[in-house]
């Protein structure tokens, strides 16, 4: 039943991996000048379907075709070659070369950089789609947007018929965004097919005309936008309906429990990454950090819980400096749970304390008590709904959501004054997000200073009370939330004054 | 998940502990295999090689006493080795922090006017001291410059092997020793006591398995263990809970430095009884412990074991000089092979290997 007008036809491909089925069985057509949004929830398989196409790595079962004939796609030349050129969601570029030099890169020609020819259709196709940026520029100087853009051209260029974004959106400003739903229209309009990826239901719905929808590796439908609606893609898309509101009590400000003062910071690579920075988070508020990525967020994050020293200004925690070692318990949900957030070696209960090994009723005297520490592992374990419940399960093993649930329970154990989350639901299912929004008003409204930092804007206003915007190491822009009006927000992101 | 011929392969998360035994058993015997070539290629039938190595190691009560022997420094140094790969310090120093440990003991039993039972003790004092030092100076490079550690410590090794010449040529050269490089004989109070008929100088047997539990205790039981092993895991996540990593590097460099030193305090007054030719106190045994450290995978306790089965590669490498007239250095070809064998099958540990022919489709 392959449609003979089709431009790519996966049938029932599937791909596992140890342990999960990662693609279970999918079905779907991509037809010319059509643009095909892939929706699911992270984990619902739309990575691993575009490195099939991409081919990264072969499907273990079912057949892909291209324009009606059958093909086997062994690497990312021959995607090339066929005409299927993947934006990748971080753009692969050398930074210290110009945009002109990392386009060349990309051509299959000649030993020396065959720059000349190239700068005219270079020229050519920024005209027509409107993009604007120098190739003479290093890529060091641009924007995430900018970077995508050339990535894009990158493909064009190669003779890309069919385009694919993997999550383009999540490293642009709301008008970033817009710029690349009218580039993508043109480019239906020019008969190119586009693979769109995305987990945000508004931007699937603006600019897809036909929806595929991904639960755990199976494809649970495809409609036609006109027939889409929001409820109805959502529950697809979980499996029951789901609630976009999140009931908030009215916040009771209290005293301030975060101050920064003209806070100035280096990032590791001694370059300055926060200058000037003046915040204040009080008792029973939480405060919604918004930017484009790399805006300064992470030093701030680590000036506030005392991982970094920061060159000049004032810090205070409750009156202390963050940094020192009889400051109170400030709760981090870090950024990249992985990576800092566990000892993935050590088991479950090990890894709840962390922060607490060395204090009562964990410690008696030099001994680490084990009873102890395994039975508060099983009270946590079980008060989250950890799985597997199992204490000595190492932390490797466990799931995003399962993780970061661990992390919480560690976190927000004993009640802490400040609570610190750094994009605290990135990569989780729905229930696992809704489970932490609940934690952190909670929280809050128990008294607790909540900074929440996120580059999902989405969830920044739907959580905070007020709302401040980083941007250039600086803080551009406070409103509380109730006034706050996405259309400045991403401009304060943008860094265009208003 | 790949097919080759009627096996499927599939990749694991967690390596069980009964693969991990099978895979470091097949590196083993691989290992015998390619050294059972050299012996071929030296003229000695590789079957009658280790028929006579295994009758002479494992079924003499002499030649098992002297793999005991040997094991004792590759005991005290793996276990050291055990705790400064646990805690992120890749120290392949030990050979240098042992021959410093020789060192400060020689210099307490020779020149410290102490009183008869005061003596040992502070030799393995001392021992213990000067090898921590010695491996002090990498981990501060490391720690405060972000000098790589197993370049200095490997390089320090060589400095302790020409202090040692240097001091027995010079210096601590005995009056008694008539132009031989070594010095006087230690005072029978600086001795340690031996198993009747046998090299094995019990003290440091028993100091070693001590030092061993202790080790296993103190990572898995205790406040000062737990950030070692967090560290060790994760240094990311060490850094995040705000751990004192610094302390933590230095304290596994300081206990992997002092436990080489005690194994070469355990050399000079066990075996020796003066300090003499850096490669006449030390067999490699510093290089050896690596291998003792890297197959016990990170149990102190594991160590024991490892020890002993690398001291009966020692014990078998004099077999080979005495039954066949081989050189004695057969036993780095021995080492090498072994480490090269377990380095290489480290990734099969994460695959599985089932039988399922393809069946034929209808």
């Amino acid at each position: 039943m392959t449609e003979p007008n089709a431009l790519l036809t996966l049938k029932n491909v599937t791909k596992r991996f140890p342990g999960v089925v990662a693609v279970d069985g999918v079905s779907l057509e991509v037809r010319p000048g059509e643009v095909h949004a892939l929706l699911g929830e992270n984990g619902a398989g739309k990575t691993t379907l575009v490195s099939l196409l991409y081919g990264l790595y072969p499907p273990d079962e079912g057949e892909i075709f291209w324009q009606g004939r059958p093909v086997r796609i062994r690497s990312p030349q021959e995607a090339i070659r066929l005409g299927i050129g993947l934006v990748p969601q971080h753009p692969l570029l050398v930074r210290a070369h110009t945009v002109l030099e990392n386009l060349a890169l990309g051509m299959p020609r000649g030993f020396l950089f065959p720059t000349r020819g190239l700068e005219a259709r270079i020229a050519e196709l920024t005209r027509h789609y409107g993009f604007r940026f120098d190739p003479h520029a290093p890529v060091w100087q641009l924007s995430e947007g900018e970077k995508q853009r050339v990535e894009i051209v990158r493909a064009l260029l190669q003779g890309a018929r069919l385009l694919v974004l993997d999550e383009p959106t999540s490293v642009l400003t709301p008008q970033e965004a817009r710029e690349l739903f009218k580039v993508i229209r043109r480019m239906r309009a020019e008969g190119e097919a586009v693979i769109f990826i995305s987990h945000k239901l508004d931007e699937v719905l603006e600019v897809a005309d036909r929806i595929t929808v991904l639960r755990k590796g199976r494809r649970v439908g495809t409609i036609a936008r006109e027939e889409a609606d929001k409820a109805e893609l959502a529950r697809m898309m979980v499996g029951r309906q789901v609630s976009f509101e999140r009931r908030k009590p009215p916040a009771r400000p209290g005293e301030a429990v975060l101050e920064l003062a003209e806070v100035h910071a280096a990032s590791d690579r001694g370059l300055p990454a926060l200058r000037g920075v003046n915040l204040r988070v009080r008792a029973g508020e939480i405060l919604g950090l918004a930017g484009v990525a790399g805006s300064g967020q992470r030093e701030l994050v680590e000036v506030v819980t005392g991982l970094r020293r920061p060159e000049r200004g004032e810090v205070r925690v409750l009156g202390r400096a963050p940094w020192s070692r009889r400051r109170g318990r400030i709760a981090h949900i870090p950024e990249d749970r992985r990576r800092q957030g566990m000892a993935g070696g050590l088991d479950l209960a090990e890894n709840l304390i962390l922060h607490d090994y060395a204090r009562a009723p964990f410690a008696r005297g030099p001994l680490i008590d084990r009873r102890a520490v395994y039975a508060f592992a099983r009270e946590q374990i079980a008060r989250y709904r950890i799985d597997p419940p199992d204490p000595h399960t190492p932390a490797r093993l466990l799931s995003g959501g399962n993780l970061q649930k661990l992390i919480l329970a560690r976190e927000l154990h004993g009640a802490p004054p400040l609570i610190v989350a750094v994009h605290p639901t990135y990569g989780l299912d729905v229930g696992a997000t809704e489970l932490v929004h609940e934690l952190l008003i909670e929280r809050s409204r128990a008294g607790a200073a909540v900074l929440l930092v996120s580059e999902d804007l989405d969830e920044v206003l739907a959580l905070a009370d007020r709302v401040a915007v980083i941007q250039g190491g600086r803080i551009v822009g406070e409103v509380p939330a109730e006034a706050a009006d996405r259309e400045r927000i991403g401009l304060w992101m943008a860094g265009v004054e208003a | 998940m790949r097919r080759i011929g009627p096996f499927l392969v599939e990749k694991d998360l967690v390596a069980p502990p009964g693969r991990v035994l099978a895979v470091s058993t097949a590196a083993l015997l691989l290992a015998f295999l390619v050294a059972g070539l050299v012996f071929w290629a030296y003229g000695v039938s590789p079957w009658a090689a280790y028929r006579t190595i295994f009758v002479e190691t494992l079924l003499s009560p002499s030649g098992f006493a002297e793999g005991v022997r040997r094991a004792i420094p590759l005991l005290l140094a793996g276990v050291g080795l055990v705790l400064a790969f646990r805690g992120q310090f890749w120290n392949i120093g030990a050979e240098g922090q042992l021959l410093l440990g020789a060192v400060a003991a020689a210099g307490v039993a020779l020149f410290a006017p102490l009183p008869g039972p005061l003596k040992l003790p502070a030799m393995f004092l001392a021992g213990f001291v000067a090898g921590g030092l010695w491996a002090a100076v990498p981990a501060l490079l490391k720690l405060r410059l972000g000098v790589n550690d197993v370049l200095t410590t490997l390089m320090l090794n060589y400095v302790a092997v020409y202090l040692v010449e240097w001091l027995i040529h010079g210096p601590w050269r005995g009056r008694t020793a008539f132009g031989f490089a070594y010095t006087d004989r230690f005072p029978d109070t600086a001795m340690l006591p031996l198993l009747p008929g046998t090299y094995v100088h019990w003290p440091t047997l028993l100091l070693a398995l001590g030092l061993a539990w202790l080790a296993w205790f103190v990572l898995a039981r205790t406040v000062w263990g737990y950030p070692v092993r967090v560290t060790g895991d994760n240094p990311e996540a060490a850094r995040y809970a705000r751990m004192p990593v610094f302390w933590v590097v230095f304290g596994v460099a300081l206990a992997s430095g002092g436990l080489a030193g005690l194994a070469g305090v355990g050399e000079v007054a066990g075996v020796h009884g003066r300090l003499l030719g850096a490669y006449q106190i030390s067999l490699g045994y510093g290089y050896t412990a690596i291998i003792v450290a890297w197959l016990a995978r990170g149990n102190p306790l594991g160590a024991v074991l490892t020890a002993l089965f690398m001291g009966l590669v020692f014990a078998s490498g004099d077999v080979m000089k005495i039954a066949l007239q081989m050189p004695f250095r057969v036993t780095d070809v021995f080492n090498g092979l072994i480490l090269f064998f377990l380095i290489s099958t480290e990734r099969l540990l994460y695959y599985r290997v089932r039988w399922a022919p393809a069946r034929k489709e209808h």
